[in-house]
């Protein structure tokens, strides 16, 4: 065990906490706030110094900065590169953060122009293709979940406060499926891609009878070749498995192998090609 | 007397999403008043194109965090209505009481956490909790309340995991409805409290002639689909509103903005209590007129008392749903979907105010065209028409710089501005 009250060699005894959201719901910070049984014993062990969504005062003391969301425009980059300066500690909050998160579906049309059309037409609006804040700023730790589990954060948070080092499990949430019990949705026609991704959530989903989507990326050693199987077994086409593997962003690599090498998705070309005939 | 005024608020606090505020006043005179959202796009309506059908409700939930189930439910409409599905009464009820559970929890956050600090003259809930702490768990009472009954019908607070087109994938316990039943039951001396303390606090004496657009109850106090009406007259259907919400593109918003019979109108509690006071649960209607809210009241900052009395509309409403739903055997959480080509609208009343979701689809249920029309993009334009109101009528009273500011963040502040949903 390291040094008590330390982490990654920044002594924290009750630090100060910063949240910040890029492109996001704010889903994961309102994930904070619903924490209502424990939320004031939490606060206790923080000290919070800026926090938008919640407070008025701001301040740029802070030890540990919480940031949500992507990086969907220029400008965030140069708001995310001056928290990484201020802060000790940069911690990725939710999946929009570790991955890019749902917002990361446009890249898929490798085409801003026409993204930009499809929603705004012709008023000029500035985007940029999404990115994780690790494309840009050094981060320290992840949290993974779209939206991130209270329970977890308040674990990291404690852990981080008291000096643990903070592990995520590397087995899949099939594991934690099973713990709980639950007939596998394959079984019931509904697929799934809990043998594939990090467990952490306690198979949120699917102990909800709903298919995992993944949104907290790749388990160590995630095998692909072995879900395309199942997936072929049971019956579901190549684009069930796509919509999922693609829909948070943690599996970018794997939905790349799956995609048609197209320099441009099908879609967009017929609804560029659909649009220049009307 | 102080005749001049400067206020630059960059990224408004206590509100969701990034927004600013610029007031100048010279010599009595209003140079400039202005409401800019400056929020980054997601591009959610993109996203979707050539998407099959079941992402659209789990991946436009994810449009704002405060409200996804609002969201999700509007989604889900929109895809029953285009493939021609009625959900089952238990569906609809079950559906019902999920939304009013999102509602109860978003109004409390917002009436207790962000907007009761600047009446009770604190920068946050965090100094609240050793200054007034019987309010602070009173609020985290209720909010919890309100988020266990989301988890054991939706199967998750946020971004709900039951909720699907057709209906459910897993039905709550009976023995745990009847529980929330209890605790609903057991709130009512919590929200008569709440209407206490929110009848000592100062609202601010503004008011400005406005339009209001919500859903329209035919049976009820209205939350999901029907037809659309405004106060000055405007009645539509459903799938009629783009007519209901014209919305346009302007310099300073990254968000749309919407009018209708007049520059600007409004949505959200407001606009649903003026709309549809008659329908409110009698108890619910006697706070209110407590409270001194009877329509049509043109105060925007009444928009907090409005969200009180829905409070107590929805608890009591709440009640009897789940005396409705235990009172039969449960029947099939989920009905088959068969995709097909055609278009659906799906209206829900979320709590900042009536939200659209629009889809096209082909023969094989893959999105040809999405459109999401959000409460706080239509309430923009009201918003700076107000501060333009509100900057004129204080122009020439001396007021302080800060005090000016303080009134214009309240102001925007009771419209409940979820931001980043507004530009999605
Ligand atoms: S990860 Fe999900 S819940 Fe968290 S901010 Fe992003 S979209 Fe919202
Ligand atoms: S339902 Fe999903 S997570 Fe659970 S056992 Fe089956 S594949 Fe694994
Ligand atoms: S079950 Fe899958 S999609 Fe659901 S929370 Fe866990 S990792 Fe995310």
């Amino acid at each position: 065990m390291s040094e008590p009250l330390s982490y990654l060699g920044v002594p924290l005894a009750r630090p100060k906490v910063g949240f910040f959201e890029l492109s996001s719901c704010e889903g994961c910070q309102l994930q904070l706030l619903n924490n209502e049984a424990t939320l004031l014993d939490f606060l206790n062990l923080v000290e919070i110094v800026n926090f938008r969504e919640g407070m008025s005062e701001r301040g740029d003391n802070y030890d540990i900065a919480f940031v949500e969301g992507s990086v969907t425009r220029k400008d965030e980059i140069a708001r995310l590169t001056a928290i990484r300066k201020h802060a000790k500690i940069l911690v990725a909050l939710g999946s929009c953060a570790c991955f890019g998160g749902v917002n990361q579906l446009k890249n898929r049309f490798r085409d801003l122009e026409w993204v930009k059309k499809e929603v705004y037409d012709d008023f000029p609006i500035e985007t940029m293709e999404v990115h994780p804040l690790a494309d840009f700023v050094q981060v320290d730790l992840e949290i993974f979940g779209c939206p991130i589990k209270k329970e977890e954060v308040e674990r990291i948070v404690t852990d981080l406060v008291l000096g643990k080092t903070v592990r995520h499990p590397e087995y899949p949430v099939c594991m934690e499926c099973k713990a709980n019990e639950n007939i596998c949705l394959f079984e019931l026609g509904e697929p799934c891609l809990g043998p594939i991704t990090r467990a952490g959530c306690d198979a949120w989903c699917t102990s909800n009878r709903r298919g995992c989507w993944g949104c907290r990326g790749p388990a160590e050693g995630a095998n692909l070749k072995q879900l395309e199987e199942i997936m072929r077994t049971y019956g579901f086409a190549r684009e069930t498995i796509l919509d999922r593997l693609e829909c948070f962003g943690g599996f970018a690599s794997f939905a790349d192998t799956l995609r048609p090498k197209a320099k441009k998705s099908p879609v967009t070309q017929k609804a560029t090609a659909g649009r220049k005939k009307s | 007397m102080k005749l001049s005024c400067e206020v630059n608020v960059h990224h408004l606090t206590r509100v969701e999403g990034h927004g600013n505020i610029h007031i100048s006043i010279k010599n009595g005179v209003v140079k400039k008043a202005q409401w800019e959202v400056v929020e980054t796009p997601r591009f959610f309506e993109a996203m979707l194109v050539g998407k099959h059908w079941e992402n659209a409700p789990y991946v436009c939930g994810r449009i704002c965090g405060i409200c996804s189930i609002g969201h999700t439910l509007a989604s889900i409409r929109a895809v029953e209505n285009a493939f021609g599905i009625t959900p089952s009464t238990q569906t609809a009820n079950l559906r019902l009481l999920l939304k009013h559970m999102e509602t109860l929890q978003s109004h409390i956050l917002h009436l207790y956490f962000l907007a009761a600090p600047d009446f009770l003259g604190a920068g946050s809930v965090l100094p609240l909790a050793t200054t007034h702490p019987e309010v602070v768990q009173r609020a985290l009472r209720l909010k919890l309340l309100a988020n266990d009954a989301c988890d054991i019908i939706g199967g998750r607070r946020l971004h709900p995991t039951r909720t699907v087109v057709g209906g459910f994938t897993m039905l709550p316990e009976k023995g745990a409805l009847e529980k929330i039943r209890q605790r609903l039951l057991a709130s009512v001396p919590d929200l008569l409290a709440s209407a206490e303390l929110f009848k000592t606090f100062a609202i601010p004496d503004f008011s400005r002639e406005t339009e209001f657009v919500s859903l329209k109850g035919d049976t009820g106090y209205p939350f999901i689909g029907g037809g659309l009406v405004s106060t000055d007259g405007v009645v539509k259907k459903e799938h009629q509103y783009r007519a209901m919400t014209n919305e346009y593109c302007q310099k300073g918003f990254t968000s749309k903005l919407s009018k209708l019979s007049r520059p600007s109108f409004a949505v959200g509690a407001l606009a649903r209590l003026n709309n549809n006071f008659t329908k409110l649960h009698p108890t619910a209607r006697e706070i209110s007129k407590f409270l001194g809210l009877v329509p049509v009241n043109h105060n925007p900052y009444m928009g907090n008392v409005a969200q009180l009395v829905e409070c107590v509309q929805v608890v009591l409403d709440s009640v009897q749903l789940i005396d409705t739903l235990l009172g039969s055997p449960w029947q099939e959480a989920r009905q088959p979907v068969k995709a097909k080509k055609g278009e659906g609208v799906g209206a829900v009343e979320v709590p900042r105010g009536i939200l659209y979701h629009y889809y096209k689809f082909d023969k094989e249920g893959k999105v040809i065209k999405a459109d999401c029309v959000i409460p706080t993009s239509q309430n923009h334009a009201n918003i700076l028409h107000d501060i333009e109101a509100l900057a004129g009528q204080y122009a020439k009273t001396g007021k302080q710089d800060r005090e000016i500011e303080l009134l214009a963040e309240m102001l925007v502040r009771a419209y409940d501005p979820c931001i980043s949903c507004s530009v999605h």
